[in-house]
């Protein structure tokens, strides 16, 4: 104890009991804090590697070369962003951006528009590999939250209670897609796959808010994606839809086709008269 | 060639039906009256049946409505639905939305027979618009018809809240947030809206009143008042005669065409069954309001999309481009940018149709008859305020579909706005301009061809090789057509500002104002004159004498188009 005590006044003996309480501090909050997502460790060495090389050629020029993201300065002053940082975005997110051929972007537009994918599903995974490498974030989802078929009847009439409460404001009571402010918009769900639908509820790609696991579970997310399948696979009961967009479209049949046919048909009748070529 | 004709009375027909045609006639006494009607006279042209596609349209909709009616039920109570369509099996909703889908899914021919009863709600509000546009630019609603422009327009304001009912009926989440925006406007009327929509919803929105009481106004209220309405409107055409284009033998007091039996009512007939054939094909062929995929109504929800029917379209379009603008004064709530686009710019735009005709006669004090119609070129300042109006309901129209627009041609639903709240000052301004400017420049097209023939499309080579083309005079019924049709440009006298005894007149002022409308009325942009009789004769002598062959016009020839070529071209 003399040896302790004798030390105590020591200058570095202040510096010794802060290192001391943060690592108790530290280890306590470690053992009792929830635990956090660990990053994928399932994917080998070599698909990292082979994902940081296509990154490095593909993505670094806007995200940069660690990820880390491009800061700029907006026209406004505002601190805006070339690319925004990936670290933490997860392999499902990069999964959704590149598997949809959201990223890469063609060029700086409100929102990236769907298009045919840039890169082939074993490049996806990697480039999903080497991101899920840099730090813990949300995974690609298991297949068993994806078989949308297995649903029954009473989970697709809750998802679909899910769906109009959360998402038909924007996409639309079909999942025909809604616009935005400021040329941004929510696009169509038509021919999405399941798996890029879970995938946009867990990441909140480009406007969407993101549905974490908390605020919808992934068997809840699983019944969403049944009932957008369903309604948007089943036959178009009343005849041809225009797109289902609703009431606008109705009148521009009702203007088009049906005015217009019967207007045809007036004057075809207008014209069968003896004293109408005297005219 | 002689014919000779048996009277009817003595035909083998007319034998038969002497007995129970006299029965009737003793105790109706309709001969009389059925005789000078039945052989009535109406003019030709088919633009005189667009508002016939109106009434054809509204008995459909009486018809598939009688059918609508047994299996729906208009009650907001809660229910569970069990049907046929999977994917709301065993959703909570109302009865009226449950029955809605039973129609759609589960009753025979149900889904057709609504879609149909729907197409011709939009047809028959649709072929109101036209048929006034062309009663309005052809200046049919002069004196005597003035009252009925009014019933009209009264059917059309009667077949919008008709529409607007309806689409209100089936509780889906589309209807309810349409009706949501009819109580949002019902409640920005200053001081008295939150009464009257507690009054109209039996309590707070939504309430469980609303279905049953729109019910009732859609089946039974607008019904009746349309049908009576209708009739007057009818009885009043049958007075007056019908309108007609000028042309050979056409005068103000005589009207050349058909009778009705057998030839109108053989038309009109027909014609019914082709407006039924069109709207069944429309229900076969087309999804109209697919309830099914909306979901029960619930007020905390909404769908991307969320239109009225078109007919609504401009009032949804203002509400959508009124900047935010909203007052609070004396504890009360102003909601001027609910108020203002929502009720102000639906009335303006009805009292602006309704006192049209008044405000015209008003400026051109024109105290005549009119039975002969006016061709919309002769009244520039008509026309061009006709376009300009249908501008401003167009861009408005434009306002309301501004988000299907955005997200289908990939435009900025914010540019789209800015774009719409300039367009609806702007835009009816150019379009008056330019219509004007055009009407004015196929006057004097009219005139030119008048003076100087039509192009034959003949060309002659002069032995020094140069190239001409032979012109030709229009036959003579065209020429009369065209010239009739237009009166000479009005002799304004100048207003009268000081009396007998030099002082300023009283009324000095409204007659400066009035002046100078008359002058804008008939000059605006410069009137253009018909050719005299004596332009007339000089032309035919300059036609004749410009080449020695005068272009021989055969017994088959028919006038010239709009272009100038001979339609047996």
């Amino acid at each position: 104890m003399r040896t302790l005590s004798t030390r105590r006044r020591h200058p570095l003996a202040g510096l010794l009991v802060l290192a001391v309480g943060l690592l108790i501090t530290g280890g306590l909050y470690a053992a009792v804090a929830p635990k956090a997502a660990t990053a994928e460790e399932s994917a080998s060495t070599s698909d990292i590697e082979a994902g940081r090389q296509l990154f490095l050629v593909g993505c670094a020029s806007c995200h940069g070369v660690n990820a880390q993201g491009i800061n700029t300065e907006g026209a406004d002053g505002e601190p805006g962003n070339y690319g925004p940082p990936l670290i933490g975005v997860g392999a499902a997110a990069v999964d959704f951006q590149v598997g949809t051929g959201r990223m890469p972007m063609a060029q700086t537009a409100p929102q990236a528009p769907r298009k045919a994918d840039e890169y082939t599903d074993e490049e996806t995974a990697q480039l999903a590999a080497y991101i899920a490498s840099l730090a813990p974030g949300p995974q690609i989802p298991e297949e068993r939250y994806l078989d949308w078929e297995s649903v029954d009847e009473e989970g697709l009439a809750e998802g679909g209670e899910f769906f109009r409460t959360n998402c038909t404001a924007c996409h639309n009571s079909v999942g025909a897609g809604g616009a935005l402010p400021n040329g941004r918009y929510a696009p169509s769900l038509d021919g999405v796959e399941a798996k890029h639908i879970y995938e946009a509820m867990q990441t909140g790609p480009q406007q969407m808010p993101v549905f974490s696991d908390d605020v919808i579970t992934p068997e809840e997310k699983l019944k969403v994606i049944a009932y957008i399948k369903t309604i948007s696979e089943q036959p178009s009961y009343g005849g041809v839809n225009g797109g289902s967009l609703g009431p606008v479209v109705d009148g521009v049949w009702v203007w088009v086709v049906a005015l217009g046919s019967l207007v045809g048909f007036a004057i075809w009748i207008g014209w069968h008269g003896t004293r109408t070529k005297k005219r | 060639m002689s014919q000779t004709y048996t009277p009817v009375e003595r035909t083998a027909t007319g034998k038969k039906l002497a007995g129970p045609v006299g029965w009737l006639d003793e105790r109706l006494g309709l001969a009389g009256p059925a005789k000078k009607n039945l052989r009535k006279v109406f003019p030709e042209h088919w633009s005189f049946m667009l508002g016939e596609v109106a009434l054809w349209s509204f008995v459909v909709l009486l018809i598939t409505g009688v059918f609508l009616t047994l299996w729906f039920d208009p009650s907001m109570a809660e229910t569970t639905y069990t049907g046929s369509y999977r994917p709301l099996n065993g959703v909570e909703m109302s009865v009226a939305y449950a029955s809605s889908l039973d129609i759609s899914f589960d009753i025979r021919g149900g889904l057709l027979l609504r879609q149909m009863h729907h197409w011709a709600a939009h047809l028959f509000i649709a072929a109101m618009f036209v048929h006034m546009l062309r009663v309005f630019f052809t200046g049919a609603y002069r004196k005597p018809r003035e009252l009925n422009w009014l019933i009209g327009l009264g059917l059309l304001m009667l077949g919008i809240l008709g529409g607007f009912s309806g689409y209100s009926l089936p509780d889906d989440l589309l209807s309810g947030t349409g009706l949501r925006i009819a109580d949002g406007m019902i409640k920005s009327i200053p001081l008295i809206g939150t009464h009257v929509s507690f009054f109209l919803f039996g309590g707070e929105f939504p309430g469980d009143q609303i279905i049953g009481r729109l019910y009732m106004v859609h089946i039974l209220l607008i019904p009746a008042l349309l049908l009576g309405l209708i009739a007057a409107h009818m009885l009043l055409l049958v007075y007056h005669k019908h309108t007609q284009f000028p042309g050979p033998g056409r005068t103000n007091e005589n009207v050349v065409g058909y009778p009705a039996l057998p030839v109108y009512i053989a038309k009109a007939g027909g014609f019914f069954f082709i407006v039924f054939g069109v709207i069944a094909s429309m229900a076969a062929l087309f999804t109209v309001n697919a309830v099914w995929i909306y979901g029960p109504y619930n007020p905390a929800e909404v769908t991307a999309g969320s239109q009225p029917d078109w007919y609504m379209g401009f009032a949804e379009g203002a509400l959508r481009i009124f900047p935010p603008l909203e007052w609070s004064w004396f504890g009360s709530t102003w909601a001027m940018s609910v108020f203002i686009p929502g009720l102000g710019f639906l009335g303006l735009l009805f009292v602006a149709l309704g006192v049209w005709p008044f405000i015209e006669r008003a400026i051109t004090r024109d105290e005549r008859e009119h039975h002969l119609l006016e061709r919309p070129r002769n009244n520039p300042t008509r026309t061009g305020l006709g376009v300009a109006g249908m501008t401003w309901f167009g861009l408005l129209w434009i306002g309301g579909g501004n988000d299907v627009i955005a997200l289908k041609f990939g435009l900025d639903l914010n540019a789209i706005t800015w774009f719409l709240r300039v367009g609806i000052f702007v835009g009816p301004v150019i379009a008056f301009i330019v219509t004007r400017r055009i009407c004015i420049s196929l006057q004097r097209k009219d005139n030119e061809v008048l003076t100087h023939g039509y192009e034959t499309g003949v060309i002659d080579r002069s032995p020094d090789g140069g190239y001409s083309e032979r012109h030709a005079a229009l036959p003579i019924e065209k020429q009369y057509a065209v010239t009739s049709a237009k009166e000479r440009p009005k002799a304004i006298e100048a207003p009268e500002l000081v009396d007998e005894n030099g002082v300023d007149a009283p009324r000095s002022r409204r007659e400066r104002l009035r002046h100078r409308m008359r002058r804008f009325y008939y000059f605006g942009s410069g009137a253009v004159d018909k050719p005299t009789a004596e332009d007339m004769a000089h032309a035919e002598e300059h036609l004749r004498g410009s080449n020695e062959h005068p272009i021989e016009l055969g017994e088959d020839f028919q006038g010239v188009s709009e272009t100038g070529v001979p339609r047996v071209h």
